[in-house]
């Protein structure tokens, strides 16, 4: 599509724009701020309240609890994803209708109720510990990720090249590694990306999914704001901006942006 | 082996999604209807409730605002977006993507010191003499609206920015070509083939903001209490798990409401199908 843009149009765009990216200039600019308390533009210079992330124990050991959480989690929904995805687009005929909806479904209920949900029926209910309930909940919130991402791969593979290699005496096992696999690349880590991200991100799940001792950076994050409204939660927030920048980097690598608008 | 592979390769997700998501929820909405009181008696204390009453609709009211903000500058943005050239086009789309990477936490928080006691706007509107003291714009409707809107804009310009693109140039030359202003391509040819995606992004963003939690948590408080806040409160805070399911089931009800009027209507709505 290309059509003529009015300049008002464009005028328009750059304040959307400005509106997107401002709040966050002020966040990297409150957290450099030598006050103890939250403000922008930012009086004096210190990088103290990144020392202070550093110093409060409940950051680090949470931090190191969302990357395991979002590594498993993210692992394990790719584990029983990507070949549930194989087989809705190797089979796609004869396979029902109903299972490609039920893979969606953590999508169509809502996070929370979810969150809920897993507390009643898992963590209460069946007595399994924090962490694991934790990488379950994790693990099924970006299912839909895995099995949708991998699949649009899959839908644009040729699986008469699988069964050439199949014919031709190869293994299925090793057919699907080593020529399967290679093909949907870009789709297994797109998924991984936007799956790490959302379980990294996540607040509705992890809230009713967080015990004494254990908790996530986000939870982490929610809990110290109700008690102290200085410039830490800012340079925490940078820290997680600097993970942002890193994965945009590796998207842009492996795939190139422009793959997040299709 | 196939009948083996096409089943044995789905079970493992489909077992997860059964025991993990399907049971829970359906149990946490069986219970509602398990009460000594009769099987609605739940709901018909949800609804006699002015309080409870007004937090649905409360939190109806400010997705179905936050929606049609989000629609027409998320609309515009796509739509400027799809006729930049390339390179621009990359920056506008990093630009757009990188809040949405960002998370929903670090994003709600911007909000609170833009909007707060010593925030931005109110040492900017004092330190002009405009007003003596500062304003209280947290913890309003407004505030939440504010900060739904920032989250679920670039939700928006990424979904519309593919369906635009995805008009084909040959319509549109068509249009002009056949003397039809641009005000009369843009209405009568582009925004037509574009109601299916702009369908699809409402949907995304009236379930995203109907069913958040941590924005009206941080921005609207006990004042703004929205139905995520609501549920985490009944469950969390007073331990009325009834209560809690009972607001869940709600939210599924409705959540599940829309999607599916929602996508009816884009299907009747889409001039591409046959």
């Amino acid at each position: 599509m290309t059509a003529r843009i009015h300049p008002v149009l464009g005028i328009l765009t750059g304040i959307v724009f400005l509106f997107l990216l401002a709040p966050l200039v002020i966040i990297v600019g409150a957290a450099f701020s030598d006050t103890s308390y939250l403000t922008f533009p930012p009086r004096g210079l210190t990088f103290h309240w990144f020392a202070n992330i550093f110093a409060i124990e409940a950051f680090r050991t949470t931090a190191v609890t969302s990357l395991e959480v979002a590594f498993l989690g993210t692992g394990l929904s790719l584990l029983i994803g990507v070949p549930a995805a194989y087989a809705l687009n190797r089979y796609r005929v004869e396979l029902p209708k109903w299972l490609a909806t039920l893979f969606v479904l953590p999508i169509l209920v809502p996070e929370i109720v979810f969150g809920f949900s897993l507390l009643k029926s898992i963590t209460i209910g069946l007595g399994l510990p924090v962490l694991p309930s934790l990488i379950l909940g994790h693990a099924l919130l970006v299912l839909p990720y895995s099995v949708r991402v991998v699949g649009a791969s899959l839908a644009a593979f040729d699986f008469s090249v699988e069964e050439a290699a199949i014919s031709l005496g190869c293994p299925p096992v090793k057919t699907f590694l080593t020529v399967v696999l290679p093909n949907i690349r870009a789709g297994v880590i797109a998924a991984f990306i936007l799956a790490f991200i959302t379980s990294i991100n996540d607040v509705s799940v992890s809230v009713f999914l967080t015990g004494p001792g254990i908790s996530t950076l986000p939870i982490q994050i929610l809990a110290h704001m109700e008690q102290f409204f200085d410039p830490t939660i800012a340079s925490v927030s940078v820290l997680l901006m600097l993970v942002t920048v890193g994965v945009m980097a590796i998207v842009e690598a492996t795939l190139g942006l422009t793959f997040l608008t299709k | 082996m196939n009948k083996f592979a096409k089943w044995g390769l789905t079970l493992p997700a489909t077992i997860a999604v059964i025991v993990l998501l399907l049971v829970p929820v359906i149990l946490t909405i069986a219970t509602t209807f398990d009460e000594p009181k009769g099987p609605f008696s739940t709901y018909a204390a949800f609804f006699n409730s002015g309080f409870r009453v007004n937090i649905l609709t409360r939190t109806l009211r400010i997705a179905l605002i936050t929606t049609s903000i989000s629609l027409v500058v998320g609309f515009l943005a796509a739509y400027v977006i799809a006729q930049m050239p390339g390179r621009l086009k990359s920056l506008a789309i990093i630009a757009a993507v990188f809040p949405l990477l960002t998370g929903v936490v670090v994003r709600s928080f911007a909000w609170l010191i833009i909007l707060g006691k010593n925030g931005i706007v109110n040492d900017a509107l004092t330190g002009l003499g405009i007003i003596a003291e500062p304003l209280s714009m947290l913890y309003t409707e407004g505030s939440v609206i504010v900060a739904m809107v920032y989250l679920f804009v670039p939700l928006m310009i990424l979904t519309l920015t593919g369906v635009l693109e995805g008009i084909p140039r040959d319509v549109i030359e068509a249009s002009s070509s056949l003397g039809a202003k641009p005000v009369a391509t843009f209405l009568q040819v582009i925004l037509p083939l574009a109601v299916p995606g702009l369908i699809v992004g409402a949907v995304l963003v009236f379930t995203g903001s109907f069913t958040s939690y941590a924005t009206p948590q941080l921005l609207g408080g006990e004042r703004q209490m929205m139905m995520g806040t609501l549920l985490y409160q009944r469950a969390m805070v007073t331990f009325d798990w009834v209560g809690a399911s009972t607001v869940a089931a709600i939210m599924v009800v409705i959540t599940i409401a829309i999607v599916a009027i929602m996508s009816r209507m884009a299907r009747r709505l889409n001039p591409m199908a046959v």
